[in-house]
């Protein structure tokens, strides 16, 4: 158990200042293990893009005000600079994003983008870069990957462009992989081959994959662990099947009735009421309390306390420690 | 409210979608010359019976709004017919009167929505120029229903509202027509998943409050199975299969029908998903595949699939479930067709 965690955030905040100030982040606490698939859930605006970019130092300085740490591998991500952040970046830690476009230059081949990438980051010759490429598109089970080096992004298919870009990710063989919603944007059919795969080099590779999703049913797909994201905060983590089958935050039971997975037809959902907070202001009290059928005066009065359900099952919720809540 | 009424009896279908086609050229070069065709619609052919939810799924391009939109003759027809409450447009009804009864919902919430009316000017705004009593009180009213309390959100403006609310507000501005058919195009799809449960309650509640019909299209297969009475799956502009809620969920018979079924995420963590069910990205509507469409990606295909369009055949002697596949119709002459007809 004194493994060093590959991702450590120990009370992280994010707050955005300008005309508004945005209380992105509030006191985030949340590690990975190497190896690990972690499932970061949470409806839009509940901070996960934030949270992925201060991993990557992608958030603007002069407008960020950030407090509490984010280590990697015990490599204190802030203090980096120079050298080691570009090493860090692209190297030891690489993302995939929902538009392959973010990563993607129009301007050149796909094989000599990675053929670059990996050049960059371990000093090999173009020659032997090229191999990497191939071997990366063959891995990503790209038809006919010689002819595809030599192809422009925009002469590939949606979903061909996704396995590019996790292509052009994992060439340098990271140890991190940070993938935003890389497949919201693709059909179903072919959502689930991205999926898979995913899942098949992650373990492969045997690198650890934070995977933002709003959709739950995506998080169950991939994930050895998920962590519910609201309001700029985790309110449960735990293995996939504990949140999944035993939910204990009113927030996560709300998701997954919504996902209508099993819903009898016509009758009424439970839904959650209302909208989320808008961030103007540090959370004082439970974040969920206004829309939350089942919230006490104390929920009104304090930060709910992190309750450890056992076997790694957290919840941030004063109810979750009463067996009455499982019913 | 005054409803239109009735005229066809409960058994007309209050829409029937007859043979639609709708092809778009592509042009290009200096000369902008069509160069090639997109086969959007495809002789679709469907009926929506008075009082039920019809969902429509399929993926995208598979042209699911260009049928949505040829239903209220936002774009025209190449050919085929739309019947209304037993009224051929074009010929017993005028455009403008189909328009009366037929009102559509959009995914985007804010382009639907006129950025500079206030949402009640908005919700007012159809009545108004159709010269429908009180269009201001009958606003009102609707806004309230939907769960906008007109005092606090009248005199706001579309970017001060949140995507749930807009949309709330268009479905508003869709009611206040009077409409009997409502569209729904994508209309939950863009919604974070808490609020669109909320909207489903409201869309469900309206349904029975006004006895209005839906066409629910989203390509979300647990949305559309929770909604909907009967489901209509396309495929590159063609219908593959069209039957029961709960037959085309538990018992589908097209091969792509189950593949889409099979892409679903199980949401069992003990069962997840091992294979993809299909390889590849959807084909292209522009020079559609001969025959099935669907057999350059089926694992069933036969070399009749590539040569001869397969006809929508009854599924097990349910008249109300069809499936354009070869393997349902005895007589394709395809392998399994026999033993799966007899199922
Ligand atoms: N650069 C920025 N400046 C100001 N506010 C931002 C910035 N980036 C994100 N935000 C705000 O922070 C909150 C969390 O955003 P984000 O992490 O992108 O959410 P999501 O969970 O949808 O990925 C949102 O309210 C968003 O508007
Ligand atoms: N106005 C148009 N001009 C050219 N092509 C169009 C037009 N509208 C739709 N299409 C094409 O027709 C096909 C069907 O589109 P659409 O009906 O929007 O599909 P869906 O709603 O199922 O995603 C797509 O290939 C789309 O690109
Ligand atoms: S007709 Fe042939 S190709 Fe088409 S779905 Fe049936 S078996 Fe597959
Ligand atoms: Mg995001
Ligand atoms: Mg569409």
């Amino acid at each position: 158990m004194s493994e060093t965690p590959l991702v450590e955030f120990k009370d992280l905040v994010v707050r955005f200042k300008g005309d508004r100030t945005v209380h992105a982040i509030n006191g985030l606490n949340l590690n990975l293990k190497p190896g690990e698939m972690l499932g970061l859930l949470g409806e839009s605006g509940s901070g996960k893009s934030v949270t992925l970019k201060t991993l990557l130092r992608l958030l603007p300085p002069k407008r960020t005000d950030l407090e509490g740490s984010v280590k990697v591998l015990g490599t204190d991500v802030m203090s980096l600079s120079g050298r080691a952040l570009a090493k860090y970046r692209g190297g030891d830690v690489s993302m995939v994003f929902q538009e392959p476009a973010l990563a993607l230059d129009p301007v050149y081949t796909i094989g000599d983008q990675i053929a670059e990438a990996v050049m960059r980051h371990k000093g090999i010759s173009k020659l032997a870069a090229m191999d990497v490429a191939l071997d990366m598109l063959t891995r990503v089970r790209i038809p006919s990957p010689e002819r595809r080096l030599k192809n422009y992004p925009h002469e590939m298919s949606g979903g061909m462009r996704q396995r590019a870009m996790i292509a052009l990710a994992l060439a340098c063989r990271p140890k991190l992989l940070l993938a935003d919603e890389p497949t919201t944007a693709l059909d179903a059919t072919v959502q689930i081959q991205i999926l898979l795969l995913l899942r098949e080099l992650q373990k492969e590779f045997g690198m650890g994959v934070i995977f933002v999703t709003h959709d739950i049913g995506v998080a169950v797909e991939v994930s050895d662990r998920i962590a519910v994201m609201y309001a700029g905060n985790i309110v449960e983590t735990g293995k996939t099947r504990d949140v999944i089958k035993n939910p204990r935050h009113p927030y996560t039971r709300g998701l997954l009735a919504a996902n209508l997975h099993g819903a009898v037809k016509g009758s009424r959902l439970d839904a959650i009421p209302g909208s989320p907070p808008p961030l103007e202001e540090a959370p004082s009290n439970c974040s969920f309390a206004p829309r939350c059928s089942l919230a006490r005066p104390e929920c009104w009065k304090a930060l709910p306390p992190r309750i450890d359900i056992g076997n790694g099952h957290e919840a941030a919720c004063v109810l979750a420690a009463e067996a009455a809540v499982t019913a | 409210m005054t409803r239109q009424e009735d005229r066809g009896g409960p058994r007309q279908p209050l829409l029937i979608a007859k043979d639609l086609k709708r092809h778009f050229p592509i042009r290009s070069g200096l000369l902008n010359r069509q160069t090639a065709t997109v086969h959007a619609v495809d002789g679709v052919s469907f009926d929506v019976k008075k009082g039920e939810v019809l969902g429509i799924v399929g993926e995208s391009g598979c042209g699911k709004s260009t049928t949505a939109r040829l239903m209220i003759g936002l774009i025209e027809l190449d050919d085929g017919q739309i019947i209304f409450d037993g009224d051929v447009l074009g010929e017993d009804i005028t455009l403008k009167e189909l328009r009366r009864g037929v009102q559509m919902v959009f995914q985007d919430s804010y382009a639907s929505l006129n950025p500079r009316l206030t949402i009640l000017d908005s919700v007012a705004f159809g009545p108004k120029i159709n010269g429908l009593e009180d269009p201001e009180g009958k606003a009102r009213n609707l806004l309230k229903r939907v769960g906008l309390e007109p005092d606090r959100f009248a005199h706001r403006y579309p970017h001060e509202l949140s995507g749930g609310q807009r949309q709330r507000v268009n479905i508003a501005r869709a009611l206040a027509m009077e409409p009997r058919l409502v569209i729904l195009d994508e209309a939950v799809s863009a919604l974070d998943k808490s609020v669109e449960a909320q909207v489903l309650n409201l869309l469900n509640e309206l349904r029975e409050e006004f006895g209005l019909t839906y066409i629910f299209i989203s390509h979300d297969l647990n949305v559309v199975r929770y909604i909907s009475d009967r489901v209509l799956v396309m495929y590159l502009g063609e219908v593959v299969e069209v039957g029961p809620a709960e037959a085309i969920y538990h018992n589908q018979a097209h091969p792509y029908t189950s593949s889409l079924f099979a892409a679903m995420p199980s949401m069992d963590p003990d069962n997840r998903t091992e294979e993809p069910p299909l390889a590849g990205d959807p084909p292209n509507p522009i020079n559609p595949p001969s025959g099935c469409r669907f057999h350059t990606r089926c694992k069933f295909a036969e070399s009749v699939c590539s040569a001869a369009k397969p006809k929508l055949s009854v599924i097990g002697g349910d008249e109300t479930h069809l499936a354009a596949c070869h393997m349902m119709d005895p007589a394709s002459g395809h392998s399994q067709s026999f033993r799966e007809a007899a199922e």
